[in-house]
């Protein structure tokens, strides 16, 4: 209890070598953002490419994990193959709990294993590594049947990472699978792991820890979990979870249709979420230790030969996938959208990318800007059999067409053409048509991401157009979810976790110093990580924007390019002056 | 005598709230298996969950190897804990045919002591407090 240092377990692949060490200070960086981007400081190798051998994929809980509720996701920090610079990605699942079971509060993976290679972590920070050359181009769900197998210990508990033929062939957007419905998604972690020949990560912790005596703990886990079940704060992400963006969206001619042609379509109602609630929705589930249960998990039944003669699939579906294989590619029916969220699960793939890229490539299919000698199969939108071969085709870099397409969109628009209509914001457009504020946080944010800040917000609560409020409130959302971040909690729990009651939290634990300086902690982290980023070559204002964008109608009816430009302009700036050396 | 029964797992979400209520609340602990309750995925998650806790025997077998009285009988199932009493034999675990007994790393069991200090926690009333049924009342039905 209350060690003012971090447990990290380091590990070389090369050499199957480990060992715990102390690392960094709690009342510096908390863990989680913090705590990765410090051991990135300390072992990463910002001048070199992803793939260096000796790059880290640095995994980090924080100080807060397990010990309340919705503290249950974990940080991912890696050179990102997609830009090559430092990034970020975060998952739940099982794997917090189990890392906080270990005994590890990060764990840091360097070198290259000689052969195709599941690493097993338990209590103690227990390392093993195993040869499964023989897993190497399995699919993600093929791999965790057998991993499960490979791995008996901890059977019921145990979190399993790992990757499918995305992450091996090197792919610009390979995710990082966590316990089959959670995903390190963006932004390519899953590639780190395929370069590393790092099929899976297998971590079964099961030491418990002496919590606090008196009251004081307690109480404060209590209250919380009853604002969190209680309450109706968090109601939203249990009933039809984040699929209950769709319909509202739609109607404010916001959500991306066809590449971004349309902003709306009254085809909604064959895929809004009430639709996947009432004709797929098989039950939710949750990560560990969280009550909410946001994770919804539709069945897809269906007819594989005559008479009766049926097989079902469940599947992960959130209002971000239902954007990048629904309504980006044009299709309007659940099941159809079901079939290729699955697809994309088993190849490995982050699904926000692969389905916008692949939008792409249909209009410019449509547009003849490409043809079926690159495509192999006709796109066209509202035409699933043509997408679903065509996922395949991108997770496993069938051609040189789908290889470049798999590096990211604008690196296939740079070769074939259609850049201006490519749906890129610094990676593949996060579904939010919301305006000028969404499109400046998404192109330059730090993980490019509809996480770094709630933007899209902003465009749907704010009516003004003034530039210098708006890149304030970018910078200083940012600065909040750092702190969230490095706890480690899930952002849906962003109303519940004031920085008071995370003050209230640490305290109550024994952390006082570090609950005394959360401003602080937050303003390091955010500069820390925007240090890193520059340090590893960002530039934001390299970062093209699209023609797309500025043609794209909402409610509030064209996007005012001036506008949207000032932004970028400022909020560069801005993070300019957040990433200057310290 | 109440004791604690998993009534309705179909339901479970898989947040092991009531693992780490009971380590918290009972034990002092923050684990999610050195407790009463233990939720555990099988086979996967995308087959669901099953609880691992006390069925509330009567006679308890855990109880009747105790070599120390640590583990006696509750009257109407399950078992009185006086843990200064183990001797960290282990003969407890080994007994319950449904490994409703764990050790921690010390050898220390944990048991459900249906105390339904958990109940609350549960978001989907998974698990509730019922009335045990004698032995007589379960043998005929």
């Amino acid at each position: 209890m209350a060690e003012s240092s971090f447990r990290v377990l380091m590990i070389q692949l090369e050499t199957g070598e480990s060992k715990l060490i102390d690392f960094g200070d709690r009342a510096q960086w908390l863990g989680g953002s913090g705590l990765a981007v410090a051991l990135y400081q300390a072992y990463g190798l910002p001048d070199a490419p992803y793939d260096d051998p000796q790059q880290p994929l640095i995994f980090a809980i924080g100080t807060l994990t397990g010990y309340f509720p919705l503290m249950s996701k974990v940080i991912c920090g890696f050179k990102s193959p997609y830009h090559n610079q430092y990034a970020e990605s975060h998952a739940g699942g099982r794997l917090a709990l189990a890392l906080r079971f270990s005994g590890c509060d990060a764990v840091v993976i360097r070198g290259r294993a000689p052969q195709p290679t599941a690493l097993g972590i338990g209590t103690g920070g227990a390392v093993r590594l195993v040869d499964v050359h023989y897993l190497w181009g399995e699919d993600v769900f093929a791999t965790g049947k057998l991993l499960r197998r490979i791995f008996p210990d901890d059977a019921g508990h145990r979190s399993m990472l790992r990757i499918g033929p995305a992450g091996e062939k090197q792919l610009g957007y390979a995710c990082i699978n966590v316990d089959t419905y959670r995903h390190f998604g963006r932004l390519g972690a899953g590639t780190v792991m395929g370069s590393k020949l790092l099929k899976a990560i297998v971590v079964g912790g099961e030491a418990g820890l002496q919590l606090p005596g008196g009251q004081a703990y307690n109480k404060q886990y209590a209250e919380i979990h009853r604002q969190v079940t209680a309450t109706n704060l968090l109601q939203k992400y249990h009933d039809l979870g984040t699929a209950e963006n769709l319909a509202p969206l739609n109607a404010a001619k916001a959500l991306p249709w066809r590449n971004l042609q349309q902003t709306s379509d009254p085809a909604i109602d064959g895929i809004s979420g009430e639709t996947f609630a009432a004709q797929t929705l098989l039950r939710q589930t949750a990560c560990a230790g969280c009550p909410i249960g946001c994770i919804h998990i539709g069945m897809l039944r269906e007819q594989f030969a005559g008479d009766s003669h049926f097989q079902y699939r469940e599947v992960g579906y959130d209002y971000e996938p239902i954007f990048a294989a629904g309504t980006m590619l044009g299709l309007t029916n659940a099941g159809e959208v079901l079939t290729l969220l699955d697809e994309v699960e088993k190849l490995g793939m982050d699904i926000m990318s692969a389905g916008v890229a692949l939008a792409w490539a249909a209009e410019a299919f449509s547009k003849g800007v490409i043809s079926e000698s690159e495509t192999l199969v006709p796109l066209v939108f509202g035409e699933v059999a043509g997408f679903k071969a065509a996922v395949v085709h991108l997770g496993t870099a069938a051609n040189e067409f789908y290889r470049l397409l798999g590096q990211g969109t604008l690196k296939a628009a740079a070769a074939y053409g259609g850049e201006d209509y490519a749906c890129v914001l610094g990676q593949e457009m996060a579904g939010y048509a919301t305006g000028e504020v969404f499109f400046t946080a998404q192109s330059l944010g730090f993980r490019h991401s509809h996480l770094d800040a709630a933007g899209y917000s902003y465009d749907q609560t704010q009516s003004g157009k003034d530039v210098e409020k708006a890149v304030a409130f970018l910078v200083e959302d940012e600065r909040s979810r750092c702190l969230l971040t490095s706890c480690v909690g899930c952002l849906f729990a962003r109303k519940v976790y004031s920085e008071p009651v995370l003050a209230e939290c640490l305290q109550s634990l024994g952390w006082s110093e570090a609950g005394g300086r959360l401003d602080a902690i937050s303003r390091e982290v955010q500069q820390a990580r925007w240090r890193m980023r520059l340090a590893t070559g960002y530039d934001p204002r390299q970062v093209p924007l699209p023609r797309r964008f500025s043609e794209v109608k909402n409610w509030k009816g064209e996007i005012d390019l001036p506008y949207l430009q000032a932004l970028r302009g400022a909020y560069a700036g801005a993070i300019e002056k957040l990433g200057r050396p310290a | 005598m109440k004791r604690l029964k998993a009534v309705r797992m179909e339901r479970c979400i898989g947040c092991h709230c009531c693992s780490l209520a009971c380590a918290r609340l009972v034990h002092q602990r923050l684990s999610w298996e050195t407790a009463g309750v233990r939720i555990q995925s099988s086979g996967g998650l995308s087959t669901g969950f099953q609880a691992r806790l006390c069925l509330a025997c009567d006679p308890a077998p855990c109880a009747q190897v105790c070599p120390t009285g640590a583990y006696r009988q509750r009257p109407g199932g399950g078992v009185l804990v006086k843990l200064d009493l183990c001797s960290r034999c282990g003969a407890c675990a080994k007994a319950c045919p449904v490994a409703a007994v764990t050790l921690d790393e010390t050898g220390r069991p944990y048991v459900c002591i249906h105390c339904g200090r958990c109940v609350p926690f549960c978001p989907h009333e998974c698990l509730a407090l019922v009335e045990n049924r004698t032995h007589q009342e379960v043998s005929h039905g």
